[in-house]
């Protein structure tokens, strides 16, 4: 866990984070979200102290950050940034095995995970391990910078707005490989993106900032529902709110028993595809794809229609 | 390049952009290479135009001028005209490069093997004291067919290490020549002859300097460098400071070095145990140290300032320290920006020694003011080519040094 307790940072007089305190749980992803001068990179840079706050202390897992030896405590953190940081004049491999390297690991020991890793990003090490950063398209760097970011096994990898630098449909890609590599390691993730579709789509919590204040730190369907009033409801209040609150949905809460005609549609889908498929088909209901001897299960558009909406 | 057009190379645009004709203009039926022309021109002019050689009855009185024809027996001269016209006919049309080279070559060693036919041929056997230089007509047929010689390789874009054979290749053959005997009957030889011990004495000083004074200024230019490009404050003050010191021309330079230098050793004379004295190598290498910092120092400032800021931020988000960020990260980037510095100063260390020659400071500038002094033009010669052969030769190794660096990352 990620204790942020009543942190600021000062560039002179100007306050860049002004009193921010989060808590991180272990095993989630947190998105700091806001406009550029927000203060949510340096909030990041702050958590492995590539800048030192000017009052407040961060700890991980009840240990002040401010006592550990700042080297060892960034080659505990996974670090990856936008436009990949990798070193122009080293292999894909070494850039992998940096941090392994200062940590003094043994070199067969590096080759594995190095080897394991590339696997692990879908990238034939045969062919990718020898190559040199200038040589792979810009997906492929940012995969290689994370992979770089994951060498030494990090419990938490810090993430300054990864996919800028990625054009919408690689972007996408990336994102949903993000979220599956999440779901496999276990790791903590704090992510940094101005983008709220981005932070809705991977934040488990959304920390909104502006001005260096943290404005409101909730779940995105909390932040969809009930943003604090001010900046969050302009930032999140635009027409398709309810399609975004949607698209925090499953098909299977919303299931009921019943069939229905038509093409199953998977119960981890989305609702909002859920409802894009009702729409295009003008149907009211759509079986889920049963598991085998279960009753059949259905979800119907007025149940959809009903999530979209103001609570009362 | 352009060589997929087969055998249409006469009729057609094949060539790279530079000599191809502007957008738009009307294509020329026959395809005359314009720097072709250009050489093609000199070429004819120096051969039938200008004296080949001079003749000097000894090597102080100025010699008279003869020309191609009669400076050769009949036989050489016919056939080495004909191969140097052709030549000059193959530079004006449109070939592909690779011909071009071989023309260029072809006639580049039918030149020196024309010029070392000519003592033979002009100075009477048992006549000592005669000399023979090549004079105007030569060196514009060397200058011209160097020329396309340089243009082909340049059309070829040759890889470093194609160019590093090449010039081999180019030493290999010259020494070959050097070796046999062919040119000791020219002036510059003999005069060679003469100083042979001095000659090689005179080489390896002329390169400790150049070479020491550069290793001096990389072992104190490169930390300067580095300090600069953390403190904007430094390098506000020290890169003007050294830009000034570029400017004192280098006679000048070597006139401050010794009166301070005398000064000090005056005042302790223990100096003079280290063969520190106001004239001679201990000025000069002072004077190239000072020419050789601002090179490596912005060299290094400018490589450094190269390194992408997001490999910065990544090295040290993932642990290194600044020591391992400098050694890993930082110097490796910069390294073919700072190597282009270290040619830089090479290359200009090495012409500049020459010149360390007026305060006694050794090298091959010894025999260049000896012959000045002298009126005697070949002992200039015996000093400046092999001061060009040696800067060229530094060039092309260092360029490809850096090529290859650059190559591997792109």
């Amino acid at each position: 866990m990620i204790e942020v307790d009543h942190i600021s940072r000062y560039f002179g007089t100007v306050a860049a984070v002004d009193d921010v305190s989060l808590e991180v749980e272990r095993g989630s992803i947190t998105v700091l979200v806001g406009t550029s001068g927000s203060g949510k990179s340096t909030v990041l840079r702050m958590i492995n102290r590539l800048i030192e706050p000017s009052s407040g202390a961060i700890r991980i897992d009840g240990r002040d950050t401010a006592g550990v030896p700042q080297e060892e405590l960034r080659r505990g953190i996974g670090y990856a940034i936008q436009g990949h940081g990798l070193f122009p004049h080293w292999s894909v491999a070494r850039n992998i095995a940096t941090v392994p390297s200062l940590l003094g690991w043994e070199k067969a020991r590096i080759a594995r995970r190095v080897t394991e890793l590339l696997e692990l990003f879908e990238l034939d090490p045969a062919l990718y391990a020898s190559k040199f950063p200038h040589q792979l398209s810009g997906g492929q760097q940012q995969r290689i910078g994370v992979a770089r970011a994951l060498a030494a096994e990090p419990a938490i990898l810090l993430m300054d707005e990864p996919f800028g630098a990625l054009d919408p449909i690689i972007r996408a890609k990336a994102q949903d490989d993000l979220l599956a590599l999440q779901k496999r390691l276990g790791i903590t993730i704090v992510l940094v993106t101005h983008d709220m579709e981005e932070a809705l789509r991977l934040g488990d919590k959304i920390a909104v900032m502006d001005s260096g204040r943290l404005l409101q730190y909730a779940s995105p369907q909390e932040i969809l529902l009930r943003p604090a009033p001010g900046f969050v409801e302009r930032l999140i209040g635009g027409p398709d709110r309810p399609l975004r609150l949607l698209s925090l949905g499953k098909v299977a809460d919303l299931a009921e028993p019943g069939s229905a005609a038509g093409e199953p549609i998977a119960a981890d889908a989305s609702l909002r595809d859920a409802l894009a498929i009702l729409l295009w088909r003008r149907a009211d209901s759509l079986s889920l794809a049963a598991a085998d001897g279960q009753p059949p299960e259905r979800v119907t558009l007025s149940a959809i229609l009903q999530q979209a909406g103001r609570p009362a | 390049m352009s060589q997929a057009a087969g055998g249409s190379d006469l009729v057609t645009d094949t060539l790279p952009p530079r000599t191809a004709s502007r957008p738009g203009a009307p294509r020329p039926a026959v395809a005359i290479d314009r720097l072709g022309a250009l050489i093609a021109a000199l070429a004819l002019i120096a051969l039938l135009a200008l004296p080949f050689v001079a003749f000097k009855p000894n090597r102080i009185l100025s010699g008279k001028g003869v020309g191609f024809l009669e400076a050769l027996p009949l036989a050489a001269a016919l056939g080495g005209g004909l191969i140097i016209i052709a030549a000059a006919i193959l530079a004006l049309l449109r070939i592909r490069p690779w011909q071009r080279l071989g023309v260029a070559s072809a006639a580049l060693v039918a030149l020196a093997l024309l010029v070392g036919a000519v003592p033979v041929h002009l100075v009477p056997a048992g006549n000592a004291l005669a000399r023979v230089s090549p004079s105007s007509g030569f060196w514009l047929l060397l200058f011209a067919f160097a020329i396309l010689f340089a243009d082909a390789t340049a059309r070829l874009a040759l890889g470093p290490l194609q160019r590093v054979a090449m010039l081999a290749l180019a030493l290999l053959v010259i020494g070959l020549i050097l070796h046999s005997g062919l040119w000791d009957g020219l002036s510059v030889m003999r005069e060679y002859a003469i100083n042979a011990d001095s000659f090689w004495q005179e080489g390896r000083s002329h390169l400790a300097l150049a070479i020491g004074s550069l290793a001096a200024a990389l072992v104190v230019g490169l930390p300067l460098g580095i300090a600069c490009h953390r403190s904007a404050t430094l390098q506000g003050i020290l890169l003007p400071v050294l830009n000034i010191v570029q400017t004192i021309p280098s006679i000048a330079m070597y006139g401050l070095m010794m009166g301070p230098l005398a000064l000090l050793v005056a005042a302790l004379p223990v100096l003079s145990d280290f063969g520190i004295r106001g004239i001679g190598t201990a000025p000069a290498a002072i004077a190239l140290f000072l020419y050789s910092l601002l090179p490596v120092v912005a060299n290094t400032v400018v490589g450094l300032q190269s390194v992408p800021a997001q490999a910065v931020d990544a090295a040290r988000g993932m642990g290194m320290t600044d020591k391992q960020r400098l050694f890993k990260v930082e110097l490796p980037i910069a390294l073919p920006v700072i190597l282009t510095g270290v040619r830089i100063v090479l290359v200009q260390n090495i012409g500049l020694v020459t010149i360390a020659a007026l305060i006694g400071g050794g090298g091959f500038g010894t025999y260049v003011f000896r012959g000045i002094g002298q009126a005697a033009i070949d002992f200039v010669l015996l000093g400046a080519a092999p001061t060009v052969a040696l800067a060229f030769t530094a060039a092309i190794l260092l360029d490809a040094a850096i090529d290859l660096l650059k190559g591997r990352r792109a």
